[in-house]
């Protein structure tokens, strides 16, 4: 008999759709700025990736607070019960249509693999994304005070680099949604908040 | 998005600014002084405390230039000994910095080469009476020439040939031509004398190279009546800027200078009453160096490497009136059947091939070229040596890609080819302008007149001579357009940008780390097939499963 269980609530999600969206925004401009490909125009596209990258660091001050304030912090700590079943599952276990090994309850909402990605999202991709982003930003502001070896180059490449992993992070993230019972199930519950239990 | 919000903020000011502009056509409509369609140049010399036709000093005939300056320096004492201090009287220049003796009297160029020897047709634009050779009286003060820079009436025009003379009398000109000058009425023009205007600077400075138009790119005579497309300063519509209200004089020195020019200025604007030695003809003098309204694309921060007339002098010779961007003097001396000297014309009527002096290559709208300069230029000077198997830069701009000191540019790069002495390996001075027996311009004999030019120098001459590439940079700084047509940001943030030599700056949308945006495409490319794949595998397996 399938229940369902109230998972993701509403700030959780307002926040991970706003970032989604902020994200998307700035993939698209800021590839543009690197010379990627030309598509608002340089100037256009720097301005709205300026402004993106300011409200995201708001909704990041926000779900920050959140996090800790709720608790919710707990579910990135890395846990490696499970994680062979789940490996499994995903390179095996899923072309069989076996169900998935992890059991998901509010309080360990996320497998062991989504626990160590988006840990890795949070402490490595987003820092680097963030760091390199307000240096950028404040270039100006620093570069007399920064040693030889330090300029708006190597800030631009760890910026890219930043880009490249967060692009990656993003094509695996949107397909590993559609591995729900049904392609649309996590897409659902992210937006409802409610997850069928199967 | 943002642009636009910040546009229409700025459109706000605008309106904001137009009442006051409003306001201020009203006050002025209130004093007759002002009425709307006076004349700027009528106006202000209406407020001036001066009318020179009331002074019985210049109510006289006047028989030449220098008695006009006698009866100037009769209220103007210092007036004289102020201009004989500058370069434009001396044309020679000591640089400091470079130890180098510059000035018109040194220095050579691709153009009309030099001036030794040519002294007679050159001083038509020197600030003085008589300079036609090696005599002339520096020291007399009547010898210098008021009525050139301070003739508001535009009837007072130097003849070519005569020394830096107007026509005192009814004269063929061009000789032989059946062209004739009427007598310039000295006391008419000695009686309208005042501030100098665009086109009392223009008679020389649009005209240098011979023509106008011809050297700079940035100056020509399309800047007496510019619009504000052409340069949004001397607007004659709007702001209609004289060159001094850059160019400000002190006692009659005139700041900006292309001999020691000031390349990059980061400070704010001078405040007046300021003490200090700054050039007050910089943008920055006015504008400071951190003049655009805060904006996420961080404009003022490009002001630490740019300078301003990069983004906001997006081409030169806009105003209609080509430049020249080269002359081959190698081809000089084709005469007709008749031995006659020719002129081959353009599409436009505009010189390409003149007998006298070679072929040329015009060109309007010029998209300039870009150099990091620190403001140190060193000449290639007569008596220096030259390597004639490579092209000869007969200025060079100095400056450290990425310096603090040093500003990328605009400039001109003109390209010559012109004559050198084989044996000596310099660069020759030619005697071409005056009309004798060894003018290349009458003769059309490179020995003779290589030989007069070096005689005049005190240059030697082996009688072997070549020609050699050259090449010379002209710096841009006029020709400011409206800030709406300021360039494009893709114009430089991308790969094959206008700027895609310079080194020395990390350019975002040109630059790269190669290796990282390989690896970077790749992996995401790699990740991109590898779900597709199992996307794949599953829909397959289902699809299985479903028919067993």
């Amino acid at each position: 008999m399938a229940g369902r269980i109230y998972l993701f609530k509403r700030f959780e999600r307002f926040w991970h759709w706003s970032q989604a969206a902020l994200v998307i925004t700035m993939l698209v401009t800021g590839f543009e700025i690197h010379g990627t490909y030309s598509l608002f125009g340089f100037g256009q596209a720097v301005s709205v990736h300026t402004l993106a990258a300011w409200l995201l660091v708001g909704l990041w001050i926000f779900a920050i607070f959140w996090h800790f304030t709720t608790g919710e912090w707990r579910q990135y700590i890395p846990s490696f019960d499970q994680i062979g079943a789940v490996i499994l599952h995903y390179s095996y276990g899923i072309f069989l249509g076996r169900p998935h090994p992890y059991k998901v309850v509010p309080e360990r909402k996320h497998n062991p693999l989504q626990r160590l990605a988006y840990l890795w999202l949070k402490l490595m991709i987003n820092p680097l994304i963030w760091a390199s982003g307000i240096a950028y930003l404040f270039y100006a502001n620093w570069r007399d005070l920064a040693p030889a070896w330090l300029g708006l180059e190597q800030v631009a490449i760890a910026h890219t680099l930043g880009a490249f992993l967060m692009l990656i992070f993003f094509i695996a993230h949107v397909y590993l949604t559609t591995t729900g019972h049904t392609p649309l199930a996590h897409i659902k519950a992210m937006i409802t908040g409610w997850e069928e239990e199967h | 998005m943002m642009d636009s919000l910040i546009r229409i903020g700025g459109r706000l000011a605008r309106h904001a600014g137009g009442a006051c502009l409003l306001a201020a056509t009203l006050n002025a409509a209130a004093q007759p002084a002002g009425a709307p369609d006076t004349p700027p140049a009528r106006a202000e010399a209406k407020r001036s405390t001066a009318d020179h036709g009331k002074f019985t000093q210049l109510q006289k005939p006047f028989k030449t230039g220098e008695e006009v300056t006698e009866a100037c320096l009769s209220c103007h004492t210092e007036a004289a000994r102020q201009v004989m201090a500058t370069k434009h009287w001396t044309w020679d220049f000591k640089q400091v910095q470079t130890g180098q003796r510059l000035g018109k009297k040194n220095v050579l160029n691709p153009f009309c080469i030099g001036t030794r020897s040519n002294e007679a047709f050159c001083t038509t634009c020197h600030v003085g009476y008589g300079w036609k050779d090696d005599s002339f009286d520096f020291k007399a003060e009547r010898n210098v020439d008021c009525l050139v820079c301070h003739d508001t009436t535009g009837k007072y025009k130097k003849i070519p040939g005569l020394a830096g003379h107007p026509a005192y009398h009814r004269m063929e000109f061009p000789a032989k031509s059946g062209k004739f000058i009427e007598p310039v009425d000295l006391n008419a023009v000695a009686s309208h004398v005042g501030k100098t205007r665009r086109e009392n600077c223009g008679a020389c400075h649009y005209e240098g190279g011979g023509g106008d138009g011809v050297k700079h790119g940035d100056l020509d005579s399309s800047l007496s009546q510019p619009d504000r497309a052409l340069d949004v300063h001397m607007d004659k519509h709007g702001l209609n800027f004289s060159c001094a209200t850059c160019h400000q004089s002190d006692g009659h020195q005139i700041a900006g200078s292309r001999y020691a020019p000031t390349a990059a200025d980061p400070h704010a604007a001078i405040m007046r009453g300021e003490h200090g030695d700054r050039n007050p003809a910089t943008c920055q003098a006015c504008h400071g160096d951190k003049p655009h309204k805060p904006s996420f694309a961080k404009l003022n921060d490009h002001t630490r490497s740019l300078a301003c007339q990069s983004c906001h002098i997006p081409a030169f010779a806009r105003g209609g009136v080509p430049t020249k961007l080269s002359w081959n003097y190698a081809t000089a001396g084709r005469l007709d059947a008749a031995g006659k000297p020719i002129k081959t014309l353009d599409a436009h009527g505009h010189v390409i091939y003149d007998s006298r002096k070679g072929d040329f290559v015009l060109g309007e709208n010029v998209v300039p070229e870009y150099r990091w300069f620190d403001g140190t230029v060193t000449y290639t000077l007569q008596s220096d040596r030259i390597d004639p198997s490579r092209t000869v830069s007969i200025n060079t701009f100095h400056g450290k890609p990425g310096a603090p000191d040093a500003r990328i540019w605009p400039v001109k790069v003109f390209h010559g080819n012109q004559p050198y002495d084989k044996v000596h390996r310099t660069l020759l001075l030619p005697h071409t302008a005056i009309p004798d027996d060894t003018a290349y311009w009458y003769n059309f004999d490179w020995d003779k007149a290589l030989r007069a030019g070096a005689e005049a120098s005190g240059k030697p001459f082996s009688g072997q001579y070549g020609f050699v590439q050259t090449e010379m940079t002209w710096p841009i700084t006029h020709m400011v357009a409206p800030k709406e047509k300021a360039l494009n940001c893709v114009e430089c943030h991308s790969r094959q940008g206008r700027l895609q030599a310079i080194t020395g700056v990390y350019l975002p949308g040109r630059d790269r780390l190669e290796w990282l945006d390989t690896a970077g495409y790749s992996l995401a490319g790699l990740a991109f097939l590898g779900v597709l794949g199992h996307g794949t595998l599953r829909i397959v397996t289902r699809r299985k499963r479903k028919e067993h």
